[in-house]
């Protein structure tokens, strides 16, 4: 029961921010199951939902903005897709990883120039602050709602990949791009679809994210962005569920080594864990085996 | 018109051009008055240097190894500090060391040699350093190397950047504050006093990996990057050699963060994260991938615009445009957007794969007159042709429209989309035997 006392206000806060992280993994496993691209981008487009909620809070109501910013992050990222890597589908994968490292760069600029370097603070959503107490634990609400929230999404996403034409076509296209383009399926519709997903719910966990660390700045989406991707290639790289038991895994164990004091190392834990499993099972928990051929 | 020069011209000429060039950059660095703008030239010289280094360095891994590596700023980082640490004099460690009681390494380099042989022993001292760094950084590469370098594209990416991030968490660690000043600045330690040094230790590092590029471990490692599994078969052993480029890659990478220290005066963790690793790339990739020439002209270039060209816009009045617009970070915006249409549009870069040679440079300069008469008449084919080429393209675009319009119209009254052939012509009808 000690252990427990000690450490139950850090799993929690490593299962919310785990939620969080996941939300943002989804996006990154999805479109490398697809593009096989690392979208080096989507921590920014995070970054940018967070920002542009801080200023439509200003003048919009709570639920429209939130509306608004999801729908935001969308058009930010197909529009990213169609400009920066669909003229480079055919193109070597190297030149397309650093068309995705220009855009992230950009929007990285972009905020700094439209935030002027200064950190922004987030709009505080009354009932994801309020504060409950669940045992030895004192917590915002918004850790609760979280990880529910992030499996209520993830189930209907896998059931949308499941059972539905569109999701039936993704996975065709995730298993052989240029068969599944012989059979009919528009690459470029179900491309459009993975990254307004993965925008969507970057859009939802940005809200989460800064609900509970209320500073933005334009860096704050690189860090996320990397852990998620941790997470996604943790979870098998192209698996929706690897993904976010990933991103479960490495909330809870950042916080965990937070709460034993290493806080300089928490970042670093994530990466120590990336070279551990590319070293032990490189194609993830969930990943298929892939064999390279002449 | 073709121009051809034997070996000993052309190595006569490098050698005229490269002592030129010192010579102005020592002349300028000395002769012109701080606050001039062109002293800022001299500036861009000495960091343009600094860049082209590390940014050869990364090449040599990405463009002739083929290896995706994002580690490069982690590595300028061990260079710096290493650098840093064994420099700083003797009676500057209490205050640069504050928090840390003086730190435990209470002594200079550069000041023990200096005391006892002078001068030289001031250079001696200030190289010594800059050659561990280096050493300490290959050390540390060759052991990053070994399980990472086993990954294939886009992983070895993702997990060098991870050792990056790790590599800057360590050296804020407040545990390793006496030697590394935890997250607090180290400053204080010896530095150049003329620009030429800079661009002297650059041009002989950047002369070294030429070298190994065109020896025959650069061509092991072309093909390498051409193709893995044929190069393995024509018995290059491909981990061996992916090590060998990294580490002196990384070796290199840790001369410039060494030089990089020098050139700020003071140093901190914090700005040598993933963002840095990415301008490295991005100056690679505007100079070309594969091209050492596209490095070094691409390293000049990004930072002369950066902190010379483009600084106007930052502060509102750029070649005598003024607009509210221009604010502190618009100059990165406005960057960061030609480097987008730089990677979209023009992605084999300025110099693509090719290297700078004479014999090419003196045959562009003898065509430059008649290339620059004929210009007018050669953009006048090229943008007719590209005319016709549309109206191919439309035509053929209609045509299009007119048969899917045509099929719709066939689809609702009914009638079938495609005429079906007479039942004779395609079944062949056999009579039955004995009739």
């Amino acid at each position: 029961m000690g252990f427990l006392h000690t450490w139950l206000p850090y799993i929690l806060a490593g299962i919310a921010v785990g939620g969080q992280y996941a939300l943002i993994a989804i996006g990154y496993t999805m479109v490398y199951g697809i593009l096989r691209l690392i979208n080096f981008a989507h921590g920014d487009v995070f970054m940018w939902s967070g920002l542009i909620m801080v200023y439509m809070i200003t003048v919009l109501p709570l639920w429209l903005s939130i509306i608004l910013v999801i729908i935001f992050a969308i058009v930010l990222g197909t529009t990213i897709e169609k400009v920066a890597y669909r003229p480079l589908r055919s193109a070597p994968r190297m030149s397309i990883m650093i068309s995705a490292i220009g855009v992230s760069y950009l929007l990285q600029n972009f905020a700094l120039y439209i935030t002027g370097g200064l950190t922004k603070t987030y709009p505080s959503i009354n009932w994801l602050q309020k504060t409950v107490t669940i045992g030895s634990a004192t917590t915002k609400m918004v850790t609760l709602i979280t990880p529910v929230l992030t499996i209520i999404l993830v189930v209907l996403l896998v059931m949308l990949i499941k059972y539905t034409k569109i999701g039936m076509a993704m996975r065709a296209v995730s298993r052989d791009f240029e068969t599944s383009s012989l059979m009919g399926i528009d690459i470029n519709r179900v491309i459009t679809v993975t990254f307004v997903i993965g925008c969507a719910l970057a859009a939802i966990g940005s809200v989460l994210y800064f609900s509970n660390y209320t500073g933005i700045n334009p860096m704050s989406g690189a860090m996320p962005g990397l852990k998620a991707f941790v997470a996604a290639v943790f979870g098998g790289i192209g698996s929706v569920p690897g993904a976010v038991v990933g991103a479960f895994v490495i909330g809870v164990c950042e916080n965990l080594i937070k709460g034993a004091g290493w806080t300089t190392f928490s970042d670093a834990f994530t990466f120590v864990l990336l070279i551990i499993i590319l070293m032990v099972k490189p194609t993830g928990i969930f990943g298929e085996k892939n064999i390279d051929k002449v | 018109m073709e121009v051809r020069l034997n070996n000993k011209t052309k190595a006569a000429l490098s050698a005229i051009a490269v002592a030129l060039f010192l010579i102005f950059v020592f002349l300028g660095d000395k002769f012109i008055p701080a606050g001039s703008t062109w002293k800022m030239l001299i500036t861009v010289i000495e960091k343009g240097s600094i860049y082209a280094l590390v940014a050869a360095s990364m090449n040599l891994l990405n463009g002739f190894t083929g290896l995706f590596s994002l580690g490069q700023a982690g590595f300028m980082l061990i260079g710096a500090y290493s650098y840093a640490i064994f420099t700083i004099p003797a009676g500057s460690h209490e205050k640069v060391y504050q928090y840390f009681d003086g730190g435990i390494i209470k002594w200079s380099l550069v000041e023990i040699l200096e005391g006892k042989i002078g001068i030289l022993g001031h250079y001696i001292g200030m190289f010594i350093p800059m050659l561990g760094a280096g050493l300490f950084v290959a050390v540390i590469a060759y052991l990053i190397g070994i399980p990472v370098l086993r990954l294939k594209s886009d992983y070895l990416a993702i997990a060098t950047l991870g050792f990056a991030e790790i590599i800057r968490a360590f050296f804020q660690w407040n545990t390793l504050g006496p030697v590394t000043n935890g997250s607090n600045v180290l400053r204080k330690y010896t530095t150049y006093g003329n620009a030429v040094f800079p661009v002297l230790i650059g041009g002989i590092s950047i002369a070294l990996i030429l070298l190994l590029i065109n020896s025959t471990y650069g061509r092991a490692f072309k093909a390498i990057r051409d193709d893995e599994i044929a190069a393995e078969a024509m018995g290059i052993n491909l981990f061996k050699h992916k090590e060998i480029s990294f580490v002196i890659s990384s070796f290199f990478a840790g001369i410039s963060g060494a030089l990089l220290a020098m050139f700020q005066t003071t140093i901190n963790a914090t700005p040598f994260n993933t963002v840095m690793t990415y301008e490295i790339l991005l100056i690679v990739v505007i100079g070309g991938i594969g091209s050492i020439t596209g490095s070094v002209i691409g390293a000049f270039l990004f930072t002369a615009a950066s902190e010379w060209w483009l600084r106007g816009l930052d502060s509102g009045r750029w070649l005598g445009i003024s607009s509210s617009l221009m604010r502190p970070g618009f100059r990165k915006v406005v960057f960061a957007v030609l480097i987008m249409l730089i990677v979209l549009f023009y992605a084999q870069g300025i110099m693509g794969s090719k290297e700078f040679s004479w014999d090419r440079f003196l045959t562009w300069w003898k065509r430059l007159p008649s290339n620059l008469k004929a210009w007018p008449e050669r953009h006048r084919a090229k943008s007719e042709a590209r005319k016709e080429a549309r109206a191919v393209k439309a035509a053929a675009k209609a045509k299009a429209k007119e048969a899917k319009a045509d099929n719709e119209a066939r689809k609702a009254s009914g009638k079938a989309l495609f005429t079906p052939l007479p039942m004779s012509d395609h079944v062949i009808v056999f009579e039955k035997e004995g009739k």
